[in-house]
């Protein structure tokens, strides 16, 4: 049994139909990467999956459980967190209660252990803690986006878009940070326009493009693939 | 003297603009909309205090309960029924529906209680007066504990929205809903919760207002409404201390405009400093300039 199953996933804004029956699946343990152009669909399927958009038919089952009807507020709870695309840290709350948000449905001593972890994982939010989240820089807001979404200690971590907007150094630690999370034994659901950064840390691949899956497999065999190279990889 | 114990009345009179200008604000900045039916709640606050002393022979203390209950109920009844349903809708459907919930509630209030004003009871009159300077300046014991439950309230939601879960995920459901929704915060509880606020800090004010202008009727809520959301609006939409520093800004300017230019004017005067200081701050004393960040 996969840790994350979607299958013939459908869903509309309004008349769009953005995702047309995509299926795929998360093993326990791996990095999957969901890449493709603007607009193909990729934030549609994680906000579907986290309960933000319902989808009009089709299966999500995360360790076996449906989430289909499941409320946003309520997949946390499942163990499934979604750090998604543009950051969306509450930017007038300081960097400490961004992350209590983030373990809003922990009990605080268990939320005190992980703060530790998540501190350890981004020491420059401990330097910061009780600045508010609208001082930072755009990389610092992406740590935060992730440190949050940790609180709620996730089994399968879903990022949207982490390295949006940023310097290309800081694309890398961001990047590396993923990995380290990864070696710690956290699932990823990887949403990616840097195809190539992606593909570089991911096990496997698929690619979404105008709301169908494309083509998939281990991230190495696509990143050789001439379609791919020629369409997101620049070459 | 005169000009302290004008002084004194404004901010007494601001302090219950302020707590109601704190429900308006609230609603808001959490659920987005301007509950205009809010005033009105105030006026059924006053109406259950006064059926509670007057009919039910309850004591002041009891009373005051009484109507914050009531409210507090009112206020998640009105959100279920009228406002929920429209929580997807655009914002004019849902400003209609509060005005049309405000005409609802001040027609019922005419129904059960009539046209007839009732003269509302001092609640704090066995406190006695407080007189300075050999009499010269008194300040009334209704200003005493207006003042005082303002106080009271500000420092309670101040602790409240700073340092409590539910107080925090408020915050964070004013500043982005699908965020909150992804750290588990369930939204429309919270926006319950937010009425339920609203709508006895509401019934405090009906209280606070009624004993210092005893004259209780239908429409007794929508003056003080329509000025407080203008308080809200004054300090900062959306912003708490904003609403404490309308409220008192409005009540001392009304106060001293009924005193040295005119009874008449005082409200057009009102309504001017609003107009002069959103050309000057659009957003509000307190409030925070919008940006987007992309």
């Amino acid at each position: 049994m996969s840790m994350l199953e979607v299958s013939d996933l459908n869903v509309y804004y309004g008349s769009i139909h953005a995702l047309k029956g995509i299926s795929f699946n998360v093993e326990q343990g791996e990095i999957v990467t969901l890449i493709g152009a603007n607009g193909a669909g990729k934030s549609t399927t994680l906000n579907t999956i986290s309960g933000l958009l319902k989808p009009s038919s089709g299966k999500i089952r995360f360790e076996g459980e449906s989430l289909v009807g499941v409320p946003a507020h309520k997949t946390v709870g499942k163990g499934i967190a979604l750090c998604p695309e543009g950051r969306r840290v509450f930017l007038q709350m300081s960097v400490e209660e961004n992350l209590d948000m983030g373990a809003y449905t922990r009990p605080d001593d268990e939320a005190a252990e992980t703060k530790e972890l998540v501190f350890k994982s981004f020491p420059r939010l401990l330097e910061r803690r009780r600045q508010s989240a609208g001082t930072l820089s755009g990389g610092e807001q992406q740590m935060l986006a992730m440190g949050r979404a940790l609180m709620s200690k996730p089994r399968l971590l879903m990022l949207d878009e982490p390295s949006m907007g940023l310097a290309p150094i800081l694309v890398e630690e961001i990047f590396s940070i993923i990995e380290q999370l990864h070696d710690e034994g956290t699932t990823i659901l990887l949403v990616e326009q840097n195809a190539q950064m992606a593909l570089q840390i991911a096990n496997r691949a698929y690619v979404l493009e105008t709301g169908n899956i494309s083509m998939e497999g281990p991230a190495e065999e696509l990143a050789h693939d001439p379609r791919v190279q020629k369409a997101y990889l620049g070459g | 003297m005169g000009f302290v114990s004008n002084l004194v009345n404004g901010i007494s009179l601001g302090a219950v603009y302020a707590i109601i200008a704190l429900g308006y604000t609230m609603v808001y900045g959490i659920a987005k909309m301007l509950n205009f039916a809010h005033g009105d709640i105030i006026m059924v606050g006053g109406y259950l205090c006064f059926c509670s002393i007057s009919y039910l022979g309850l004591n002041p203390f009891v009373s005051v309960l009484v109507s914050i209950v009531g409210c507090t109920v009112l206020g998640i009844v009105i959100e279920r029924l009228a406002y929920k349903p429209l929580r997807e809708a655009p914002s004019l459907d849902v400003l209609i529906t509060a005005i049309g919930v405000s005409y609802l509630l001040q027609n019922t209030a005419l129904l059960i209680w009539g046209s007839n004003p009732k003269s509302f009871p001092n609640l704090f009159k066995s406190l006695g007066n407080i007189r300075l300077f050999d009499g010269q300046l008194v300040i009334s014991s209704t200003a005493i504990v207006t003042i005082a439950t303002n106080i009271v309230i500000m420092l309670a939601l101040t602790w409240f929205t700073s340092k409590t879960r539910m107080g925090k995920a408020m915050r964070a459901c004013s500043e982005d809903k699908g965020a909150a929704q992804l750290m588990g915060i369930n939204v429309n509880s919270t926006i319950s919760l937010t009425f339920a606020i609203g709508s006895g800090l509401a019934a405090v004010a009906g209280v606070l207002l009624c004993s210092a202008y005893p004259t209780l009727m239908p429409t007794t809520g929508s003056m003080p409404g329509i000025k407080a959301f203008v308080a809200a609006v004054l300090g900062g939409i959306g912003s708490i201390p904003g609403a404490m520093v309308g409220g008192i800004l409005l009540g001392v300017a009304e106060i001293f405009a009924k005193a040295y230019i005119g009874t008449q004017f005082s409200d057009a005067i009102v309504f001017a400093l609003l107009i002069v200081v959103l050309l000057i701050k659009p957003t509000g004393i307190l409030g925070k300039p919008i940006s987007e960040k992309v």
